[in-house]
C-alpha cells in the first residue's frame, strides 16, 4: 500500500469569476510535515479548505487514503472526522469549558464513550499543562493557551492529517513559542501535517517540504534547504526575501 | 487639500471646559440633574391627580383602597368575583405559550435558516408564515381562530374553551416574531464557531444543536424576553372572545361596583408579572459572564 495520505491533483477553486486556486497539485505522506508559504492572499487557506471539504472544488481531484472525495457518494462528515483543523483565531467554543471543548467531537462525531473520552482528554491538556484548566472557560485562557487547547481538540479525534492555518498569527509575539514547541512536538511524533504559516524558522525547522504558493499557482516545492537557500524562482526568491 | 491628524503645533490648544448649557450634566452634577427631572415629574403627576378638577373623583374610581381589596378577594354575597381567578387564567396562557412559542420559533429558523435540500419546502413555508403571521394583529388572529376552529366542527379541535383558542392564536402569532430573533440570533454566531465544529466532523444537525443554538439563544435573551413581556400582556387579548382572564374580569367588576379600582388592579398585576422575569434573565446573563470572562 502507498503512504500517500493526501493527494490533490490539479485543484482548481473559484468565488465568483475570482480563480483562487489555479491548478495545484500536492501529495503529503504519512508522517510528512509539509509548510505552505505565501504572500497573503496567495490562497493558503483555502487550499486547507478544499483539502477537509469545507469548500467544493470546481475542477481537479482531491483523495484521501486513495478515495476520490469528489465522488457524490462521498460523506464530507465522515472525511472531516479523520482530518483535524486548528484556525488562526483558535475558534474554541466559548460556551463550553475547556475539558467540553475537547470532548465534544469524539463523544457526539465518533459517539465515542464520554468516561473514557474524558480521560483520553484530561491526559492531552496533562500533555499541554492545562489539566488544571479543564473547567474553565476558553475566554480566560490567553491566546497561546486556547491555541494550545485547539490543537488538542483536533488530536482528541485522532486524526491521519493535520491542516493548521496560520495558527500563530494572531498570537502576541511572546506565546507564539510555546504553540510551536507543540507543534514541533507533534512533527517529532509522526504526526501528519499541512501547516500554513507565516513563520519561515519554524518552516525551515520542522517542514520536510516547503511549498510556496503565489496567487493561487503552486511556484515551487521542495525541502527547506532548496526553498530557503537555493530557490528556482523568481518569486520564490523575492517573497521571502520580503519576510526575512 | 490633504488630510492630517492635529499636527499644527502653533494652533491654540483646545477648550475643554463645557459651555454653560452643559454645566448641569458634566461630571458629579449629572446626580443633581437626575434629581432635578425627578422631582419635576412627581411634581407634575401630583398636580395632575390633587389639583386638577376631577383629581379627587379620578382618585376615587381609579385608586380606592376599599375597591382595590374587593376586586382582589371579591365578595359572594354582591356576586362579585375576586380578579385572582382571571390572574390564574392569564398566568398559564401565557406560560404554555411561551413553551410553545419557543419551540416552534427554534423550529420555524430553523428550517429558515437550513441548507439542507430536504428541507426546502419547510424553508419556503416558514418564510411564508413569517411573513403572514407577523402581518395579521393579533386580535384578528385571536378572532379567526376562535370563531372559526369551532366552526369547523371537528373532534377536540372545535370544542376547546376560548382561553385554548387564545393559547393557539398567541403561539401562532409570537412563533413568528421570535423566530426571527432567533435566526438574527444564529447569525450573529461568528462563522468560525460553524467552521470549528463541521472540523470535528459534526455534522449539520448536531453543530446546530451543541455549538450554534446555545450562542445564539444567549445573545438574544434580551429581546427574547422583550417578546415575552409583550406575549403576557397580550393574554388580555383573549377577552375579545369571552374568555374571564384579568381584564375582562375587571369590566365585570366595575360594571357590578361602577368602579375602575379592578382596572388598576389588573395593570399591577402585569406590571408584577414583568418584573421578576426581567430581574431573572438579568442575573441568569450576569452569572453567565461572570462564568466565562475574565473578571480579574
Ligand atoms: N468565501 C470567499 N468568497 C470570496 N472570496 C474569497 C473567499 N475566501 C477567500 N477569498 C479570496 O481568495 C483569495 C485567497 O484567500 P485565502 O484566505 O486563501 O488567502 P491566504 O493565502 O490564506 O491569505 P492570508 O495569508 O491572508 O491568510 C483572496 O483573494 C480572498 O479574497
Ligand atoms: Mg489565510
Amino acid at each position: 500500500m502507498s503512504d500517500v495520505v493526501l493527494a490533490m491533483d490539479s485543484v482548481v477553486k473559484r468565488f465568483g469569476d475570482h480563480e483562487v486556486l489555479k491548478g495545484v497539485s500536492l501529495q503529503l505522506h504519512r508522517h510528512e510535515v509539509v509548510c505552505l508559504i505565501g504572500a497573503s492572499g496567495s490562497g493558503k487557506s483555502t487550499l486547507l479548505r478544499c483539502a477537509n471539504l469545507l469548500e467544493a472544488i470546481d475542477e481537479g481531484h482531491v483523495s484521501l487514503f486513495g478515495q476520490n472525495l469528489v465522488d457524490p457518494r462521498i460523506d464530507p462528515d465522515l472525511v472531516r472526522r479523520h482530518i483535524g483543523m486548528v484556525f488562526q483565531s483558535y475558534n474554541l467554543f466559548p460556551h463550553l469549558d475547556v475539558l467540553e471543548n475537547v470532548v465534544l467531537g469524539p463523544v457526539r462525531a465518533l459517539k465515542r464513550d464520554r468516561a473514557e473520552v474524558e480521560e483520553e482528554a484530561q491526559a492531552l491538556l496533562e500533555r499541554i499543562g492545562l489539566r488544571d484548566r479543564a473547567h474553565d472557560y476558553p475566554e480566560r485562557l490567553s491566546g497561546g493557551q486556547q491555541q494550545r487547547v485547539a490543537i488538542v481538540r483536533s488530536l482528541a479525534m485522532r486524526p491521519a492529517l493535520l491542516l493548521l492555518d496560520e495558527v500563530t498569527s494572531a498570537l502576541d509575539p511572546t506565546l507564539v513559542g510555546e504553540v510551536l514547541d507543540l507543534l514541533v512536538d507533534l512533527a517529532h511524533r509522526g504526526t501528519t501535517m499541512l501547516i500554513a504559516t507565516h513563520e519561515m524558522n519554524f518552516a525551515r525547522d520542522v517542514a520536510h517540504q516547503v511549498v510556496y504558493l503565489d496567487a493561487g499557482v503552486l511556484v515551487e516545492q521542495g525541502t527547506p534547504e532548496q526553498i530557503f537557500t537555493n530557490p528556482q524562482h523568481d518569486s520564490t526568491r523575492s517573497f521571502l526575501q520580503r519576510v526575512r | 487639500m490633504t488630510i492630517d491628524a492635529d499636527v499644527d503645533a502653533s494652533k491654540e490648544t483646545p477648550n475643554f471646559f463645557a459651555p454653560w448649557h452643559r454645566r448641569l450634566f458634566v461630571g458629579r452634577r449629572g446626580l443633581v440633574a437626575s434629581t432635578v427631572s425627578s422631582a419635576l415629574i412627581v411634581v407634575a403627576i401630583a398636580l395632575l391627580l390633587f389639583v386638577a378638577p376631577g383629581g379627587a373623583t379620578f382618585r376615587y374610581v381609579f385608586f380606592d383602597g376599599h375597591n382595590l381589596w374587593l376586586a382582589w378577594v371579591g365578595d359572594p354575597r354582591l356576586g362579585i368575583d375576586s380578579l385572582r381567578d382571571g390572574m390564574v387564567t392569564n398566568i398559564w396562557m401565557f406560560l404554555v405559550s411561551e413553551v410553545l412559542v419557543l419551540f416552534f420559533g427554534l423550529m420555524i429558523a430553523w428550517c429558515r435558516i437550513s441548507q439542507s435540500p430536504v428541507l426546502l419546502p419547510f424553508r419556503v413555508l416558514a418564510t411564508a408564515y413569517t411573513d403572514v403571521m407577523r402581518g395579521i394583529p393579533l386580535i384578528l388572529t385571536m378572532l379567526i381562530i376562535g370563531f372559526g376552529l369551532p366552526e369547523l366542527r371537528l373532534p377536540v379541535i372545535s370544542s376547546q374553551s376560548d382561553a385554548v383558542y387564545g393559547v393557539i392564536s398567541l403561539t401562532l402569532c409570537y412563533s413568528a416574531y421570535v423566530a426571527e430573533v432567533i435566526r438574527a440570533g444564529i447569525y450573529s454566531v461568528p462563522n468560525g464557531q460553524r467552521l470549528a465544529a463541521r472540523s470535528l466532523g459534526l455534522t449539520q444537525t448536531v453543530t446546530m444543536r451543541r455549538v450554534i443554538l446555545p450562542q445564539a439563544i444567549r445573545n438574544v435573551i434580551p429581546p427574547l424576553l422583550n417578546d415575552f413581556i409583550s406575549l403576557q400582556k397580550d393574554t388580555a387579548i383573549v377577552s375579545v372572545l369571552g374568555a374571564i382572564e384579568v381584564v375582562r374580569a375587571a369590566q365585570i367588576f366595575s360594571a357590578a361596583t361602577f368602579n375602575e379600582s379592578g382596572l388598576t388592579l389588573a395593570a399591577i398585576f402585569f406590571i408584577v408579572l414583568t418584573i421578576p422575569m426581567t430581574r431573572f434573565t438579568d442575573r441568569l446573563l450576569a452569572k453567565d459572564r461572570a462564568k466565562r470572562l475574565v473578571h480579574e
